[in-house]
């Protein structure tokens, strides 16, 4: 044993020397030791990050650095902001997922009165897997965690408790960014949070933040960005949430649609049942990435200096 | 109907000027005036308040298109696969102002589009009615069919403003028993169904006029647009005693009868023209309900507008948008649908006068239908006063034959080159030769309509058709004929005089001069508009 172990080893000694209160009681014997309650993962308290100090904070965050960013780095094209104009109240708000870039893009696209009464379904085993991570996450994008690896109703009960309270929600359906440019089938989340609080929900589809910060990225590159707003959808009298998911995700498949072509032509196939999906071919990882066409721009077409003869 | 955030309207009613009443707020062009009435045989005629709007404008439209009124099937009955649909849509010149976003038509093309979507159509064509108005530019047409249908349809050049002297794109339908050419949109006449989107800002607008003049030409147009139809329409704001409306009428049946399917939505709007708050609000209030605030805003505005060059008054006031909402939409069969448009328009425009006056003045303001984003020169003045406001009236003119008009307004001689050329040449031109309609019709018109520079600039650029300052000088025909003398008060003097009027600097100094032909002391009705309001005389 070294000098260190052994003075380290001499001060716990001198510690467990001191009583009580100076260091904890021993737990009596025969009495259950409390269960060590994870403060991290779906446990964590946000609560704090939505008191006014927090809110002021995340105000300044939301316009002092995230709008400026994206308009250089997502140059953002907002469409359909006119279909919110009869809304009031809460909103859920069902984007699809590509980027870390998409929750700060859509905070600073959503329009007030919701923008800054906002809270972000956020995963719980990824972003408040730490305390800085977590305590960063809920400050700066009002994150609030829902458990993804396990079916528990606390995180549906916490939001919808939230939602009671005047705030909306922000939440991405497809549980995760996608792992490989295609979007992923839609969880049944959203639609059972409107339905059980009685709100709206409204699709949105975000387009080319996956250029920005794809998964497996550490560095943003620049790209342009289109966030579509569709009609505010409402759940029908005894509709299921599995029946609701369905047409939120077609909704959101429309606007994916009517971004890459036109409003007439994704509402005509729509209507046709004909619309692209957003999942993309069930083939093989290489002929799926061959599908994505050239999205990320690496392919490079050499200019034609001479016309024709 | 009632959204429940502000109190039940109040009807528009006549009050009686006494010495407590206070100065009145006559618009003059892009600024103000207070004009003092006289006290106990002066009156002023108040508009009612806006009337609610649709709790749920979607919900309305859809709900119009599944139940139509009249001899008219359903909309999504009507629509299949392979079929050609044209849309048409009224023009630049409604509402006025121009409403906010999301326009009206926007909302009920983005509805029928919708359903035709559902049923596979896919030839469809998109028209903005103008008739011989100026083209609308890309931003209008944005603003009125939104950003989505245009991005839709016109870079395919599916969505486009009608050329009515496209010698190719036009067709003459048939003769109404009365002689007229019925001139017609060839793309439309060819359509398995015309679905025609309008918004009824004033009672004449809709019913069979929406598609027999704002689908037609100078051929068409000319069998009502005269002297004789316009005098003999008293007034052209109610239909039953419009011969304007007659001749549009007669000419639906023709088009009705040549197999053209016709699937008519018109809506109305309220008069919420500047709106429960902001910086025009006040305008909108009675003088003696004015707050602290409302005249200190007024007398701030008054003085930065009595300071401001024109231009930039002018600019100010193009960028207004007015806060309309929703109030009613019918679709269905033209005449069953424009039945029931009427009333709803009479319902909130209507206002129960009781007989006649000396004299009428009225502030005439910075827009009419044919300057939106332009220069209202002095024609248009004119035909604003003597061609709308004398007309908004059923029963009798609110001032007797022989009586005068007095307006306010700058009528600066001033004109937008690009939007009115020819009305340029009827002003220096015409006008310096004779004023009087029946002459003016007889000489010149022809010249001016087929003149082939004003139909390549209407075709090309942005400009009215030649033909159509005419039709603004016939627009006062009946008031022209009707009054014994017009008078505009704080009017240029040169531009006034060459219109036929005479200028005053101040309105004692107007009531003065018309006491030269109604005799002294007379009776004097003010008419408050806007926001809009129609006279039901008795």
């Amino acid at each position: 044993m070294n000098a260190v172990s052994l003075q380290v080893a001499r001060s716990r000694t001198r510690l467990a020397r001191l009583g009580f209160p100076l260091r904890a009681a021993p737990i009596p014997q025969g009495v259950a030791p409390p269960t060590n309650r994870r403060s991290l993962g779906a446990n964590y308290d946000t609560e704090w990050a939505r008191r006014y100090p927090a809110r002021v904070a995340r105000a300044a965050i939301v316009e002092g650095v995230m709008r400026p960013v994206m308009a250089v780095i997502a140059d953002p094209t907002v469409v359909g902001l006119d279909r919110l104009d009869e809304v009031k109240g809460p909103i859920v708000f069902a984007a699809n997922h590509h980027s870390h870039a998409d929750t700060p893009l859509l905070m600073t696209s959503i329009p007030e009165p919701w923008r800054h009464q906002l809270v972000v379904a956020a995963a719980a085993d990824y972003f408040f897997a730490s305390r800085f991570g977590g305590a960063l996450s809920a400050l700066a994008i009002g994150a609030v965690p829902v458990d993804r690896t396990k079916v528990s109703r606390s995180s549906g009960d916490r939001i919808a408790e939230l939602i009671a309270g005047g705030w909306s929600l922000l939440i991405y359906p497809e549980g995760g960014r996608s792992p490989d440019g295609w979007g992923q089938e839609f969880r049944g989340g959203a639609a059972y949070l409107a339905i059980r609080c009685g709100i709206p929900v409204v699709p949105i589809h975000v387009a080319g933040t996956g250029q920005i910060l794809r998964k497996g990225r550490t560095l943003p590159r620049r790209s342009k960005t289109t966030v579509a707003f569709g009609t505010p959808m409402t759940a029908g009298s005894g509709e299921s949430a599995r029946a609701f998911n369905s047409r939120l995700e077609a909704a959101v498949t429309g606007l994916a649609d009517e971004t890459a072509t036109d409003w007439w032509v994704a509402r005509r196939r729509a209507f046709a049942g004909t619309s692209p999906g957003l999942t993309g071919p069930e083939v093989n990882a290489w002929r799926r990435a061959w599908a994505l066409g050239d999205q990320n721009g690496r392919t490079r077409r050499r200019r034609r200096r001479w016309p024709d003869l | 109907m009632s959204n429940g955030q502000h109190p039940a309207p109040r009807p528009g009613f006549v009050l009686d000027v006494d010495r407590t009443t206070p100065p009145i707020l006559f618009h003059h062009g892009a600024g103000f005036r207070l004009e003092k009435l006289p006290a106990g045989r002066s009156r002023v005629i108040y508009p009612a308040e806006p009337l609610a709007g649709l709790d749920d404008p979607e919900g309305a439209i859809r709900d119009a298109l599944l139940n139509p009124l009249g001899d008219s099937a359903p909309l999504p009955a009507l629509l299949h696969p392979g079929m050609k649909l044209t849309i048409a849509f009224d023009d630049i010149s409604l509402p006025l102002p121009p409403m906010r976003r999301p326009d009206i038509r926007q909302r009920v093309i983005e509805a029928v589009l919708d359903l035709a979507a559902e049923a596979g159509v896919d030839d469809v064509h998109l028209i903005a009615a103008l008739a011989i108005h100026r083209r609308m530019t890309e931003d209008e047409l944005r603003h009125t069919v939104g950003d989505r249908v245009y991005d839709a349809f016109a870079p395919k050049g599916l969505l486009y403003n009608l050329d009515a002297e496209d010698p190719d794109g036009m067709v003459v339908l048939g003769e109404t028993p009365h002689g007229e050419d019925v001139h017609f949109c060839r793309r439309a006449a060819e359509s398995d169904l015309v679905v025609y989107v309008n918004i009824n800002l004033v009672s004449m607008d809709g019913g069979h006029k929406s598609t027999a003049t704002g689908l037609a030409g100078y051929t068409g147009l000319r069998h009502h647009h005269n002297v004789h139809t316009l005098r003999n329409s008293k007034s052209l704001m109610d239909r039953e005693n419009s011969a304007l409306h007659a001749s549009n009428w007669r000419m639906g049946s023709v088009i009705r009868d040549a197999g053209v399917k016709i699937f008519q939505i018109e809506t109305t709007v309220n008069n919420d023209t500047f709106g429960r708050d902001g910086p025009l609000a006040l305008l909108q209030k009675r003088e003696w309900e004015w707050t602290g605030r409302d005249r200190a805003q007024f007398l701030a505005m008054k003085t930065g507008l009595d300071v401001l060059p024109g231009t930039a008054r002018r600019k100010i006031f193009d960028g207004w948008r007015a806060p309309y909402q929703m109030t009613s939409v019918q679709a269905g069969e033209v005449e069953a649908v424009h039945e029931v448009t009427t009333a709803n328009v009479y319902a909130q425009q209507l206002v129960p006068v009781e007989g006649q006056t000396d004299i009428l003045t009225m502030g005439l303001p910075y827009i009419c239908p044919y300057n939106v984003n332009s220069i209202m020169n002095p024609i248009l003045v004119m035909c604003l006063g003597l061609g709308y406001f004398f007309n908004l009236y059923r029963g009798r003119p609110l001032v007797r034959e022989g009586g005068v008009v007095i307006m306010s307004h700058p009528t600066p001689w001033e004109f937008h080159p690009v939007h009115h050329p020819s009305y340029i040449d009827f002003f220096e031109q015409v006008l310096a030769d004779t004023t009087d309609p029946i002459e003016i019709e007889s000489r010149y018109e022809k010249q001016f309509a087929e003149d082939e520079w004003y139909i390549h600039l209407y075709r090309t650029s942005y400009a009215y058709h030649g033909v159509h300052p005419f039709y603004m000088w016939y627009w006062g025909s009946h008031a022209l004929e009707h009054l014994g003398r017009v008078i505009i008060v704080g009017g240029d003097p040169a531009a006034v005089r060459r219109l036929g009027f005479q200028a005053a600097s101040t309105l004692p100094d107007a009531l003065e001069m018309a006491s030269d032909v109604v005799g002294p002391q007379p009776t004097i009705t003010h008419m408050k508009n806007p926001p809009l309001l129609m006279a039901d005389v008795t």
